[in-house]
């Protein structure tokens, strides 16, 4: 395999006196499907914060694509090809779909080096990646109008739009049917396919199972766990923390 | 309409509207009126591009208009400067407040930048009324030059150089709606977040507003003590120069940058008229009822009222 997109080490985050990340050491493969698992409030959405830029760690160093990260604000680590959807999904929404997208192709697309869309070729990349996750009929709408699982598609089809490297798609199938987890996970497999390393935040073990080809546990602020999905939650450690002793 | 066609019809409808009201109208007094709405359109314009499109509401417009005002006085003090020139400076004076006032303030959200921006006002008034070389708080009268320096009264050429501000700001409204800047401004109106996880450099857009916000509120502010010939902190400070650019673009619609255009023609004129016939201080009451009105019937103001019908009727 290639070199690693992804290194993290020694990474902490603390909110006053309380810990939410200690010490953590994670690295990602380029190219690879990562599963983050944890029971609620294990520092999760803390490290794919911490690693975005939405929060600033403390402690260690995070290096991507061979470039220290460090101290960078969020927008810039998105143009470095860090991209990241929110739990709860943040569309715009004041604009229409196509708007949503638009936003990250001309601020972060065309703000790398050497490229430079032009305004056709940024509404046919919005139709391309809407028609992606099947909003395509929907482009001119308002995201009110759309349901909790179009939403969800929303969410990933802005992150994919800055053409990252590396995404970290933070509980993208949270409060939807099996079916519907189903759609986003055809969706996240294709992303991966097209060459982008996913790292997969969720609860919903069958979709985290399915999905990785290596699991890491995190466990109130620490990580317990790094390895193969069966083994990892195979893990003693693990067992403990999610069913109890 | 295309950008280049905008500002070709847009000019010549404003140097259409000056030649013919130069022309045409007499009495002085309808020059005083229309100034006055004039610069409501400005402040309102100005007012929107960091609470309409950038989502910043801000309670601070007498502060940056006095700064523009207070600039001019300082220039006619100890300059001969043409006041087209005041104006540059009192918006480049005001820029930097806005500047600022961004810088210290816009890590806050929501109402506690609003509070910010209010205590703003206060600080800058407090400063003014101590500071004796432009009067303090006893006010100061400034001179008219005796001579207009174009053809016709002092009031016409005020009147002339506000228009052609209007236009400049409406114009940068317009194109700042329809740019990449734009559609920046409203991604941190609606979420910063995740703005700023698109690629958006937040800090850098929302100081560009405050700045840009700022200087045409100040460049509206450098002709008034000519207008008024009387300048006081309690008047340049007014508390209804903060509340009608807030309730113009409400009342108008805060999306477009016709919005507060419609809602400053519409409450200035509505004042204006109320002053010369029942009383002036009817104003803030007038403007109070329609704002309650408006937020209650129409929440995205005018421009959304007809926005929303259209959209029904295609359906």
């Amino acid at each position: 395999m290639a070199s690693p997109i992804l290194e993290v080490s020694g990474l902490g985050k603390r909110f006053g006196g309380f810990v939410a990340l200690e010490n953590i050491n994670i690295t990602v493969e380029t190219g690879e499907r990562l599963g983050l698992i944890g029971p609620n409030g294990s520092g999760k959405s803390t490290l794919v914060n911490c690693l975005s830029g939405t929060l600033h760690h403390d402690s260690g160093s995070i290096v991507f694509g061979g470039r220290p990260i460090d101290g960078l604000p969020a927008y810039q680590r998105t143009r470095l090809g860090l991209a990241r959807s929110f739990q709860l999904p943040k569309p715009f929404r004041s604009l229409n779909l196509v708007d949503n997208l638009r936003i990250p192709l001309l601020y972060t697309v065309n703000a790398r080096h050497g490229a430079h869309l032009s305004g056709a070729e940024i509404a046919e990349r919005c139709r391309a990646l809407l028609t992606d996750v099947g909003l395509a009929d929907k482009a001119l709408h308002l995201p009110r109008d759309l349901t909790q699982v179009e939403m969800r598609k929303l969410e990933l089809a802005r992150a994919v739009a800055s053409a990252p490297r590396l995404l970290f798609a933070d509980e993208a199938m949270a409060g939807l049917s099996p079916s519907e987890v189903e759609e986003i996970l055809v969706v996240l497999f294709r992303l991966n396919e097209a060459g982008i390393t996913i790292v997969l935040i969720e609860h919903i073990m069958r979709a985290v199972m399915s999905f990785s080809t290596r699991l890491v546990v995190l466990v109130a602020g620490q990580k317990i766990a790094d390895g193969a999905p069966q083994e990892a939650i195979r893990n003693p450690e693990v067992e403990r923390a999610y069913l109890g002793e | 309409m295309g950008a280049g066609k905008y500002w070709v019809v847009s000019f010549t409808v404003v140097v259409a509207f000056l030649l013919l009201t130069r022309w045409q109208i007499g009495n002085e007094y309808y020059f005083f009126a229309a100034y006055q709405v004039l610069q409501f359109i400005v402040l309102a314009t100005a007012w929107n591009i960091l609470g309409g499109y950038t989502g910043y509401t801000n309670f601070g417009t007498g502060a940056f208009f006095a700064v523009g005002a207070y600039t001019a006085v300082v220039l006619h003090k100890t300059t001969a400067l043409p006041l087209p020139v005041m104006m540059l400076v009192g918006g480049i004076m005001s820029g930097i407040v806005g500047f600022g006032m961004g810088y210290l303030t816009l890590r806050l959200k929501g109402v506690f930048f609003a509070i910010a921006t209010l205590a703003l006002a206060i600080v800058a008034q407090t400063l003014i009324v101590n500071w004796d070389y432009v009067g303090g708080s006893r006010g100061i009268y400034v001179i008219r030059p005796q001579q207009s320096p174009i053809y016709g009264s002092y009031i016409q050429y005020l009147y002339s150089l506000m228009l052609a501000l209007t236009w400049i700001s409406v114009a940068i409204a317009r194109t700042i709606e329809r740019s990449t800047l734009g559609l920046g401004f409203n991604a941190i109106r609606d979420d910063e977040q995740a703005a700023e996880a698109a690629g958006v450099p937040t800090l850098r857009l929302k100081l560009i507003s405050t700045t840009l916000s700022g200087a045409l509120m100040g460049m509206s502010g450098a002709p008034l003590p000519y207008y008024v010939t009387y300048l006081d902190p309690a008047s340049s400070f007014n508390l209804s120069y903060a509340v009608n650019s807030v309730a113009m673009p409400m009342i108008g619609g805060m999306t477009s940058w016709i919005g507060p255009v419609i809602g400053a023609v519409l409450l200035g004129t509505i004042q204006q008229l109320a002053t010369v016939t029942i009383s002036s201080a009817l104003n803030l009451l007038i403007v109070g009822v329609l704002l309650i009105a408006f937020v209650i019937i129409a929440p995205n103001g005018i421009v959304g009222l007809v926005q929303s019908r259209r959209r029904a009727r295609r359906r």
